[in-house]
């Protein structure tokens, strides 16, 4: 039961990844490339006519998370208190960057909100990667220093940096030099998804530039990758054993990589749709290798102390989950509809659809 | 550690009573919303679809509100009281899951196919949107006091050894004796809430002279959606829910009513008074004898236990605040009847359109609603301290033991700061639409 709520709950954050992403690389392409008043009216258009539904998958993520896995709930939203806190500023400023740009039609007033959508996407981008770093790098599970505990073992408490910004410090921080590379792809990654989209549902002028603008951020991304696969290796030497022993796991790398490469024939592909699809597979196949690569685990410990954060160790227990199943698949079958609908009737371009207020 | 968790308190209440500015006008003002589009389905006069468009707009925007300051909530469980999220979160995590994925979900991608849909879709199936709008709003109002009253009355749970509250019963949860009044108030009252901001629009276009059409029939709408709701959100809701608190929550009941000494033989209502926790008395007092055992019991001369008859750590921890929400939220919900009944007396003769004193008096006191809103909430609030879990578990354990209180101010401030800006953006917006008015107009 616990494998099965992990495996829903890992499938509505990477919606969100996916879904919200391209909203977070729109917005890196706008505060960019984005240089006309047309362009950055659709642009905006082409994020900001889906950002709250997508939004939704975070909502409903974290209270999956809250309900089968309590223990984890409270021990990562406290313990990244700091950054998740900014993180929903960031969220405020980039809902209404998108909401309250088209109200008032002067030009210092739409600077401000596109200014405002732009930076905090591309922070959004760098604070999703570095999160993932810290579930993948692992946390002082306790804050023991010098060998003595200041909190409970599957408590935590992270800064935002460490003196020596370090991942192999005693007391690593959230943002260090390796969560900070993993940072990094997560804005190439979710900037070339953002440059897909705005291909894909708007006619702006900039759409042939981007093609060749993915190109490149595809060869930065392959680098960062390669890098990021090294590094790894040192913060967490066991982290291929996973792969190793269930070897039908290298299925999700697979599908990164099948990502990653079809994405150097972006300029060869014809249909839009498909380089959706490739740089989704990248989103995808990132963040599956990732968990996959802790399972069970779900938080490491940096230290033999305490063990780590499992799903079994911070499962509620059987019968909840077994209620949850029941209502969850149904709630999940009901949003599977309304994306669909949605994606029906607001399919096509969006730069005709009427987005006055 | 009374300091640590001070801030927390703090940031928990300054957070959600910035966001229920929001979702109190949602929820009402969605199923207005889907009346002005039914009426207009009905009889296809161009002025209600007009309508349910101009409110719409306001809708959207409070909408956005409700959304970006609602995440910090949801958020706040783990970050600040993380401990409650571990020890409860088998159940309450239930609730607010299912809120995520039944009605969000439902609000969300509907309330955009409303907005840019329209031509899209055709009437019916943009009435049909309009309405699962209003079902998402008020699905998620039904699940925030699902989770609520497991705060308030907790059922179907067993405790663990280790303090875990494990789920046993989930139809435990649903059944609840305390839900359905509390749902039914809550909802009635976010109705008076904005059938007062339809009025105050309608009386400033009316006053102003100024789409005097739409005032009008913004003030029709709004004084009777305002009477119906107010008359029964004291009866027989209001009725039930302080009914449930007198069950349940004795000492809540017997601090939010200012009863400090037990009477022999029934126990008086106070109107009025301030609460002198030293002494233990109400100063400049003015109550009638036997009305509230009446009320309670329909029994004059049933007796009540005042304060005496409990401990001072059963008793809640900010007595004159509890009491005073609940007065001034007592207090307002009579003026309203008071308003409403007599715009609805007007309104039956025609004179309401050019009676300006009451359309003066409507459109100022559309501030009220929601301090009245928000003050019933802490009494629900401020009656269930000291506990989180009454009775059970208290507010004290359930903070993050590892997030310090520095921290906690910081994001205290900060949020201060943004919701200040937002607060600001708000006003424009929505005075910018008030302006435009309902009539379309190219631009």
């Amino acid at each position: 039961m616990e494998v099965f709520w992990y495996i829903i709950i890992s499938v509505v954050f990477a919606i969100f990844f996916i879904l919200d992403g391209y909203n977070f690389g729109t917005g890196i392409i706008h505060l960019f490339l984005a240089k006309t008043e047309k362009d950055k009216e659709v642009i905006t258009k082409s994020a900001g006519l889906f950002w709250d539904f997508n939004e939704v998958w975070l909502v409903a993520g974290g209270g999956l998370l809250f309900m089968a896995f309590p223990t984890f709930y409270a021990s990562v939203f406290s313990g990244f208190y700091l950054p998740l806190i900014i993180v929903l500023w960031l969220i405020i400023f980039r809902a209404i960057g998108l909401e309250f740009r088209s109200q008032f039609n002067f030009q210092m007033w739409k600077d401000i909100w596109d200014k405002s959508f732009g930076v905090s996407s591309l922070l959004l981008a760098l604070f999703f990667g570095i999160a993932l770093g810290n579930v993948v790098r692992g946390v002082n599970l306790g804050a023991i220093e010098n060998g003595v505990a200041a909190f409970e073992g599957h408590y935590f408490f992270l800064p935002l940096w460490d003196s020596s910004f370090s991942p192999l410090s005693e007391t690593p921080g959230v943002i260090d030099w390796f969560t900070i590379i993993i940072g990094l792809i997560s804005v190439v990654t979710l900037e070339i998804h953002g440059a897909n989209w705005i291909i894909l549902k708007t006619n702006s002028s900039i759409n042939n530039q981007l093609k060749s603008v993915i190109f490149k951020l595809t060869i930065l991304l392959f680098a960062l990758t390669v890098i990021s696969l090294l590094v790894w290796q040192i913060v967490n030497p066991n982290s291929l054993d996973n792969f190793i022993d269930k070897p039908y796991l290298i299925v999700f790398p697979v599908i990164y990589f099948t990502g990653l490469f079809g994405l150097f024939f972006i300029k060869k592909i014809k249909k839009d749709i498909h380089c959706f699809i490739l740089s989704t597979l990248v989103i995808l196949g990132g963040i599956t290798s990732s968990l996959a690569s802790l399972f069970p685990v779900i938080l490491p410990s940096t230290h033999n102390q305490n063990e780590s954060l499992t799903i079994y160790n911070t499962a509620a227990p059987e019968y909840g989950l077994s209620v949850a199943l029941g209502w969850g698949i149904i709630g999940l079958i009901l949003v599977a509809v309304y994306l669909i609908t949605q994606n029906k009737l607001m399919s096509g371009k969006v730069d005709k659809m009427d987005y006055g207020h | 550690m009374e300091d640590m968790i001070f801030y927390d308190r703090l940031q928990f209440a300054f957070t959600i009573t910035f966001h229920y500015i929001f979702p109190q006008l949602t929820m009402g003002l969605s199923l207005i919303i889907v009346y002005y589009k039914w009426q207009f389905l009905k009889t296809n006069i161009e002025k209600y679809n007009n309508a349910a468009k101009f409110f719409m707009k306001i809708f959207a925007v409070n909408f956005t509100m409700g959304v970006v300051t609602g995440i910090p909530m949801e958020f706040q469980f783990g970050t600040n009281w993380a401990k409650f999220s571990e020890l409860t979160g088998g159940i309450i995590g239930q609730t607010l899951a299912m809120e995520g994925l039944f009605s969000f979900f439902l609000e969300s991608s509907f309330l955009a196919l409303f907005i840019f849909g329209e031509k899209l879709m055709g009437q019916k199936l943009h009435f049909l949107t309009g309405f699962l709008v209003f079902l998402g709003s008020w699905a998620s109002g039904y699940l925030i006091l699902a989770t609520n009253a497991w705060m308030q009355h907790p059922v179907g749970y067993e405790i663990l050894d280790n303090g875990k509250f494990v789920l046993e019963n989930f139809s435990a949860l649903f059944s609840n004796p305390w839900l359905l009044p509390a749902f039914l108030h809550n909802q009635l009252a976010s109705l008076v809430t904005s059938s007062f901001v339809v009025a105050s629009i309608g009386a400033f276009y009316v006053l102003r002279n100024k789409n005097t059409e739409y005032g009008k029939l913004f003030l029709k709408t709004g004084v009777t959606f305002g009477l119906v709701s107010s008359l029964l959100l004291a009866f027989p809701t209001g009725d039930m829910n302080a009914k449930n608190v007198a069950k349940y929550q004795p000492a809540s009941f017997a601090a939010m009513e200012g009863i400090f000494e037990t009477e022999e033989a029934g126990a008086e209502i106070v109107l009025i008074g301030q609460p002198d926790m030293v002494r233990k008395k109400l100063d400049n007092k003015i109550a009638v004898p036997n009305i509230l055992s009446f009320l309670t019991y329909q029994d004059w001369n049933k007796q009540i236990p005042g304060m005496d008859q409990f401990k001072d750590e059963e008793l809640p921890t900010n007595i004159p605040a509890l009491y005073y929400s609940y007065h001034i939220m007592v207090g307002l919900g009579t003026i309203f009847i008071a308003i409403m009944g007599l715009a609805v007396f007007f309104l039956w003769r025609k004179k309401l359109y050019s009676f300006k004193p009451l359309l003066w008096s409507i459109m100022f006191l559309v501030p009220f609603p929601y301090i009245a809103n928000i003050t019933g909430w802490y009494t629900a609030e401020l009656g269930r301290q000291p506990y989180l879990v009454y009775g059970l578990l208290k507010t004290s354990e359930g903070v993050s033991p590892n997030v310090s209180s520095g921290n906690t101010l910081f994001t205290l401030l900060g949020f201060v700061a943004l919701y200040m800006l937002l607060g600001l953006l708000f006003l424009v917006l929505v005075g910018k639409t008030i302006h435009q008015g309902p009539t379309p107009q190219k631009h």
